[in-house]
Order: C-alpha cells, then sequence, then structure tokens
C-alpha cells in the first residue's frame, strides 16, 4: 500500500487494508472446499441444507468485507432484510398452497 | 413557514432558457415538472384509447347476439386491460403527479437521480409504443386476457411475446421511478421536514416506491419466463412437460395483487391531501394515516392468492390467503376513517376537487366492502370469473384511483397552468361520470351474482335488461368525461389567471408562483411546522 | 430512521455536492429488485425440487463438478479483485488499481468461456430446451434443465454486462473521471459485481451439489 491512509468522510464505508479482502477470500475458498466435501459425504435433504446454510455464510462474507455492509448505516440492514424477507415470504407462501395438495 | 412571497420574476417552466428548442427541449429535459407533464399528456391519451375499447366492448354487449366475433372480442378486452393497467393506472399517479410534486412537497429542487427519471420517461414511451405495435403490426393482437394465463399464453399465435416485452419494458420504468421516489424522501427532504413533517401524499409514494421495487421484478422474470417459453420451448408451466401452470398464476399475481396498491396507495394519498384543505382542518390521525400507507404496502404483498381460490390451491393456502385478505382491509379502513374525520365539524368547501374527492372515498368504499365479500372462499366460489368482479374491480380501480386522478387534475390545475378551470362545468362533468359510472358498474354486481361470466362476447337473455342499463351507463359516462375534459382543455387558453394559492392549501407547492419556475425554490425553504396546519380546530 | 438528517437537497445557487451515501442507497436498492428478480427463478426451483427430488438428483448428475467448483472459484477470487481495485482507487493508487479492475475482467471472460464450454457440451448431445434428448428425458429433468438454462444464463448476462461495465471503469479511471475523492461510480460497479457473485453462490449447490 502506497501513500496514508485516506480520512474517511462520514459517508464512506469501511476501507480495508488488503489483507482484509484477502483473508476474505481465503476464507470464502475454504467454505468452497467445505461445500463441496459436504455434497460428495452426504446427498439426502440434510446436505441440502447444510450446504444452503454453507453458501448463506459465504453470501455474508462476501456482504460484509466487499460490500462493506458493516459500515453501512442500520437503515440499509433493515432494508435488505427486508427485501429479503419479502422474497422468503413469497416462496413460503407458495410453499403453503404446494406443499399442502392432495 | 418560509420567506416572504415576491411577485413572479422568473417566467414558467416550460419557457426554454436553455440551448435546446421544441420537442427536444422536452423529450432531453431532465426536469421534473416536465417530465410530470408529459407523462401526464401520454397518460390521458392511453386512457382515451382504453376507454374506447372499453365502450366497443359495452356496445356488443348492449344486447344478446353478438356484433363483434368472439377472437376480436378477446383482443378487446386484452387491450383494454393492457392499456388501462399498464399504459395508464399502475404509471397513473406516481408518474404524473408524483414526478411534479413529489420534489416540490418536500422542498427540494428535483428528484434525486433527475438523469433516471428521465430514463424511466424514455422506457415508458418505448414500452408503450411496443405494447400497441403488437396490436397494429402483422398477426393477431394479444387474446390472453391482460392476465396472460399459461399454457394458453405460451400456445396462442398472437402478438404475445411483442406484448409481453412491452410490459417488461414498462416494468423497468417503473422500478427505476419507485427507485428514485424512494431516494428523494430519504435524502432530499428540506432542513426541518422530520419524517412526520411530510405530507401525507409523500408518505404514499414512498410506500408505493417499494413495492415497486420488490413486486415489479417478480411481475418481470414472468414475463421472460413466457417469452423462454413460447421461443425456446422451456416448458415450466406446461403440465405436458411437468409443468405447473397454477405456478404462474403464483408468480403473476405476486406482482399484480400489490400492484393494485401501486395503483391505489399515491392515489389514497391524493385525497389525503385534498380532504385536510377544503375542510380548512388538520389531516385528522396523521400519523396513522402515514403508518397505513406502510401497512397497506406490507399486508398488501402477502394476499395475492385471492386472485386464485378456483384454481387448485391447497386449502391451506386458501385460508391463509382470505385471513391475509381481511387483514388488508385494517390499515385501508384507517384512512377512511380519517378522512371522514377531518371532514367532520370543518368548514367545508365543495369544490370541484372535493368533490371528486368525496367521490372517491364513496366508490372505493364499495369497492372495498365487495371485496371483502370476494375475499370470502365460500362466495368466491360463486363470483370469480363473473361480472361481480369487474363491477368490484372498476369500482376500486375506477371509482378509487381513476377518481383520484381527476382530484388532482382539478386541484393542482391552476399550481401546474396558472390558470382556474370552470368551476360549473366541472360539476356538470362530474355529475355525468357519477350517474354514468352507478349505472355502468352497479348493474355489473347484479350481473355477476346472477351468474353472468366475465370475458364472454355474448350472453343469454336472461341477462338483458341490465346488459342495457350498464351499456346505457357507459355512453353517459363518457359523456362525463368528455365535458370535463373539454372544460379543463378549454381553461389551458382562455380559463382566468390562477393565483398563487386558490384553495388556501398549506403545503408548500402553493408557497411558489403557479405555474412554478424552472428552479422551484429561490432560497431553499426551512420547516418549522406540519404540513396541516390551519390554526386551532 | 437512522442516517444522516438530509442530503445535499434544496439548494439555491452555487455547484451542488455530490450525495455519496444517496448514489450508494440508490445502487443498493437496484441490487434488492435484483434480488428479486433472480427470486422468481429461485421460487420456481424451490418448488420443482420438492415436486421431482429424484429426477433433478438423477439429470444433476451431468454437470460436471470440477468446472463448477472452478468457475465459482474464479467468481470469489474476482470479487477479491474488485474490492482490491475500489480500495486501490481510494488510496489514489490509480495503476494498481487499473490492474485489478482489468483482473475482474479476466476472470469474468475466463468464467463465461467456461460456461460456454459447459453450455456446448450439452447442446451437442441434444440436451437444451426442446432438444431431442431433452424430451426423451423424464418431466422432473427436463424442468431441471430448463431451470439450468434460464438460470444460468441469465446469470451469464449479467457477468456480461457487468464485464462491460467495469471496462467502461478502467477507462474512466485512466481519465481521472473516477479517482480518490470520486469514486462512487467504482463503487457502485463493485456491489453489482459482488452481488452477481452472490447469486452464482447460491446457483452453484443448486445444480452442481445435489446429485
Amino acid at each position: 500500500m502506497a501513500g496514508p491512509e485516506p480520512e474517511r468522510r462520514p459517508d464512506e464505508t469501511a476501507l480495508s487494508p488488503a489483507r482484509t479482502y484477502v483473508a476474505a477470500w481465503a476464507a470464502l475458498l475454504f467454505f468452497l472446499g467445505l461445500t463441496i466435501l459436504v455434497a460428495k459425504v452426504r446427498v439426502a435433504p440434510l446436505g441440502a441444507a447444510a450446504n444452503l446454510l454453507i453458501a448463506t455464510v459465504k453470501a455474508g462474507l462476501v456482504l460484509t468485507f466487499f460490500m462493506h455492509l458493516g459500515s453501512e448505516g442500520k437503515f440499509l440492514k433493515i432494508m435488505l432484510s427486508v427485501a429479503v424477507g419479502a422474497l422468503t415470504l413469497l416462496i413460503m407462501l407458495t410453499f403453503s398452497d404446494v406443499l399442502f395438495r392432495r | 413557514m418560509t420567506e416572504p412571497l415576491a411577485p413572479r420574476t422568473e417566467p414558467p417552466f416550460w419557457v426554454n432558457t436553455g440551448r435546446r428548442r421544441g420537442l427536444a427541449a422536452w423529450m432531453m429535459s431532465t426536469d421534473h415538472k416536465r417530465i410530470g407533464i408529459m407523462y401526464l399528456v401520454a397518460l390521458l391519451l392511453f386512457f382515451s384509447v382504453g376507454v374506447f375499447f372499453g365502450f366497443l366492448m359495452r356496445l356488443n354487449l348492449l344486447s344478446p347476439g353478438a356484433f363483434i366475433k368472439a377472437q376480436t372480442y378477446n383482443e378487446l378486452f386484452t387491450m383494454h386491460g393492457l392499456i388501462q393497467i399498464f399504459l395508464f393506472i399502475i404509471p397513473g399517479v406516481p408518474v404524473a403527479f408524483g414526478n411534479f410534486f413529489l420534489p416540490i412537497l418536500i422542498g427540494a429542487q428535483d428528484v434525486a437521480f433527475p438523469r433516471l427519471n428521465r430514463l424511466s420517461w424514455w422506457l415508458y414511451v418505448t414500452g408503450a409504443v411496443i405494447v400497441l405495435l403488437s396490436l397494429v403490426i402483422e398477426g393477431k393482437p394479444p387474446d390472453t386476457g391482460w392476465t396472460f394465463y399459461a399454457p394458453y399464453s405460451i400456445r396462442t399465435p398472437a402478438n404475445l411475446s411483442l406484448a409481453v416485452f412491452g410490459v417488461f419494458v414498462l416494468g423497468f420504468s417503473s422500478i427505476l421511478t419507485g427507485l428514485n421516489f424512494v431516494v428523494t424522501i430519504h435524502r432530499l427532504r428540506a432542513r426541518g421536514m422530520g419524517w412526520f413533517r411530510m405530507p401525507a401524499f409523500c408518505w404514499t409514494l414512498y410506500a408505493t416506491g417499494w413495492v415497486q421495487m420488490l413486486a415489479t421484478p417478480v411481475l418481470a422474470i414472468t414475463l421472460v419466463f413466457i417469452i423462454l417459453s413460447r421461443v425456446f420451448g422451456v416448458g415450466f408451466f406446461d403440465p405436458t412437460r411437468g409443468g405447473d401452470p397454477i405456478l404462474f398464476e403464483h408468480l403473476f399475481w405476486a406482482y399484480s395483487h400489490p400492484a393494485v396498491y401501486i395503483m391505489l396507495l399515491p392515489a389514497m394519498g391524493i385525497i389525503s391531501e385534498v380532504v385536510p384543505v377544503f375542510s380548512r382542518k388538520s389531516l385528522y390521525g396523521y400519523v396513522p394515516v402515514a403508518l397505513s400507507a406502510i401497512g397497506i404496502a406490507v399486508i398488501g404483498y402477502a394476499v395475492w392468492g385471492h386472485h386464485m381460490f378456483t384454481s387448485g390451491m391447497s386449502d391451506t393456502a386458501r385460508v391463509i390467503f382470505s385471513f391475509l385478505t381481511f387483514l388488508v382491509a385494517v390499515p385501508s379502513g384507517v384512512k377512511v376513517f380519517n378522512w371522514v374525520s377531518t371532514l367532520y365539524k370543518g368548514s367545508i368547501k365543495l369544490d370541484a376537487p372535493l368533490i371528486f374527492a368525496l367521490s372517491f372515498i364513496f366508490l372505493f368504499s364499495i369497492g372495498g366492502m365487495t371485496g371483502l365479500i370476494i375475499g370470502s372462499l365460500a362466495p368466491n366460489l360463486h363470483v370469480h370469473g363473473t361480472y361481480f368482479i369487474v363491477g368490484h374491480f372498476h369500482y376500486v380501480m375506477f371509482g378509487g384511483a381513476g377518481f383520484a386522478i381527476l382530484t388532482a387534475l382539478h386541484y393542482w390545475f391552476p399550481k401546474m397552468t396558472g390558470r382556474m378551470y370552470n368551476e360549473r362545468r366541472a360539476k356538470l362533468g362530474w355529475l355525468f361520470l357519477f350517474v354514468g359510472f352507478q349505472f355502468l358498474y352497479f348493474s355489473m354486481f347484479i350481473l355477476g351474482y346472477k351468474g353472468m361470466p366475465r370475458r364472454y362476447f355474448d350472453y343469454p337473455p336472461e341477462f338483458r335488461t341490465l346488459n342495457i342499463v350498464s351499456t346505457v351507463g357507459s355512453w353517459i359516462l363518457i359523456s362525463g368525461l368528455i365535458i370535463i375534459a373539454a372544460n379543463l382543455l378549454r381553461s389551458l387558453r382562455h380559463g382566468p389567471t390562477a393565483p398563487r394559492d386558490p384553495w388556501g392549501g398549506k403545503t408548500l407547492e402553493w408557497r411558489i408562483p403557479s405555474p412554478p419556475a424552472a428552479e422551484n425554490f429561490r432560497t431553499p425553504p426551512v420547516i418549522t411546522d406540519g404540513p396541516y396546519d390551519y390554526g386551532p380546530e | 430512521m437512522d442516517e444522516p438528517e438530509t442530503g445535499p437537497g434544496g439548494g439555491g445557487a452555487g455547484p451542488e455536492p455530490i450525495d455519496e451515501l444517496g448514489k450508494r442507497t440508490g445502487m443498493w436498492f437496484f441490487l434488492f429488485t435484483e434480488l428479486l428478480f433472480f427470486g422468481g427463478m429461485f421460487l420456481l426451483y424451490s418448488i420443482y425440487r420438492y415436486k421431482f427430488a429424484a429426477d433433478f438428483h438423477r439429470a444433476a448428475a451431468d454437470e460436471s463438478l470440477a468446472l463448477g467448483s472452478i468457475n465459482t472459484g474464479i467468481l470469489l477470487t474476482s470479487s477479491l479483485a474488485m474490492a482490491l481495485a475500489i480500495a486501490a482507487v481510494r488510496r489514489g493508487e490509480i495503476r494498481r488499481s487499473i490492474r485489478w479492475q482489468r483482473t475482474t475482467i479476466w476472470l469474468g471472460v475466463v468464467f463465461l468461456v467456461i460456461k460456454g464450454l459447459e453450455w456446448g457440451g450439452k447442446i451437442a448431445r441434444g440436451i437444451y430446451p426442446n432438444g431431442p434428448t431433452l424430451l426423451t428425458l423424464k418431466n422432473g429433468e427436463i424442468i431441471f434443465f430448463g431451470l439450468y438454462f434460464t438460470m444460468t444464463g441469465l446469470h451469464a448476462l449479467h457477468v456480461l454486462i457487468g464485464i462491460a461495465v467495469i471496462a467502461f471503469m478502467v477507462r474512466f479511471t485512466k481519465r481521472g473521471v473516477v479517482g480518490p475523492g470520486r469514486y462512487a461510480r467504482l463503487e457502485n460497479t463493485g456491489l453489482y459485481w459482488h452481488f452477481v457473485d452472490i447469486v452464482w453462490i447460491y446457483l452453484f449447490p443448486l445444480f452442481y451439489l445435489i446429485t
């Protein structure tokens, strides 16, 4: 890294040192390996759930370290939850139909 | 509230001051006021086309023994629905009055992303042209109904992919407008205008913006599925390939129900602005009214299954959706009660804007209550697919959102044009419109209850009388629309000059000249009190 | 609502300060719409996976776990490159930023090439919508491949658009339009790219890890 760290204005997101990004990337690759292992070891519904969970962890890493969601205001995090909640609601209500058909 | 008012020194916003001239000065403009006017003109033009198609449909149904062929009739009601819904009423209040007035109401110079706003306008024109093209180019116009149900929408030889693509483009326009408005409200409110000092209309635009952002993309992907199915044979909704047509309905209505709240919420916002002004009384229960907009948006997102009670969903789903449908009536009721409470003991001035607003309250209430009937599982079995439904949604969409547009047109006519319309002619037009409306649409409740199916090009003789009543009603209604339009058009040129604040309104648009200059505020306003401060009650 | 009082709105004379937070907020909102757009596809996938569990398992055997894993690694690395590119610009390291942006582009291109190879392999064997081999398969398998082409296809389209936008950013960075104090465009491009990465993070287990 050349030069001093620039001052962060209140509107700006976090500016992490390179090693933070690389560490996040390494964690992502680790979870990638883990998810492949889980798939090879067990296929049953539990495996699928575990892999979706790992995918969510990976998404969380990207959101936190690459997209700097952690240094954004509370409002943005709430609205992200609202958007995810909307999608979840869509899927759940549709399943309330498909799951219970005779 | 703001600095003392000086006489007008700047020309109106429609005078060109830059390099561009003529059409380019408008089509390339990023000024929210010009964009709002252009949208308004386009909306009213498309509305007239849609009315014409409706007129033809009713003419065909005047007596048993149709003179329009079945196929043509299918195309008529499809195009009537597509135009009125996607080209008129969904863009509706937000693109015309939201664009023109949102920045002014919050004390800003423009929206957050003016160039994105211009893109939204261009996308709207493009999408509308594409949809209308599907009507006139070689091949049959779409004939699936505006709801595009699979599998017929996949198999029909009509110009469906084109129309669907047009709607896709329109949807993109809608998403960007909603995004723009939400960021605008977050970032550009004037100093001192906290969230709960914002006019109620802005709250509804805010809630609507979120619905536009979170619901429209679901329609977008569904439309993509239709095109992929037609062009590439991807059989998601094809039973012979394992597909489930009901899934299409889920995806379609997951947007199209929230869409009715895109139509309705800003319309309710208009009423919340007009009723206090013409009662000279503060809006009763401002906070519940504001929050009810959010409530309607949130609950309204979860009720779409009530369009599918007879399609084959599980009983569990039907009960859940019916329950949620009843729940969404609560915040709507909050608004109605608060408007009526505002009127109570107010100093009522029965000018055209208030007459249209009162009509909204009356007609929307009828529409809403019939919605509760339809939202109940057992009655739904009888009235689904009948004229009862057609009556219901015309009461809420036309009697509701449509009348709100007329309210806004008259309320803000002096502000946008600098002229006053003729009050007597406005009331005369209203009378024809209102009377015609009842004949046209109330008869549909009875027809539907008696069993007349919708989207049918002909009917047995037992339904004859009510159909005559309905068709004659359409003629009276159209006369009313013509009188209203003629009055406004004439007043554009010959109406007396309007003062800055003809109605005694307290919101920010009444502090600036009629019409506004290109720059909304010479100095940014500083807000020190709420938007409906009429003094002690 | 918890954010700065208001942005720099309602100004009269004088240049408007740029509302960086507003632009970034707008980009996040756009990503929410993209979430719902892809979400509709995920909804279809989840329903049909429930209905045709066995067929999906069988059809997924056609996927190459190796290629899918490599592609996932490529996109994850491209996100790293993008993050480093933005950090470099904020520190004034223009040339380094351009190098990282170009790296992102190249990784994206490799991703698309591998995807194209996968698609080509399937198409050559008659496995594509309305393809001869596909129509002989069971209904659930037909739906699986329909979802595969649709979802990876729309995802690839977004990767392509992202590559084009980053290419523009390289030009902007070279010309100084994007710089240490004015990097909102690049940051927003990064947000978009990371989102496309997240979509793939979910697509990978759904298509490659269920057999």
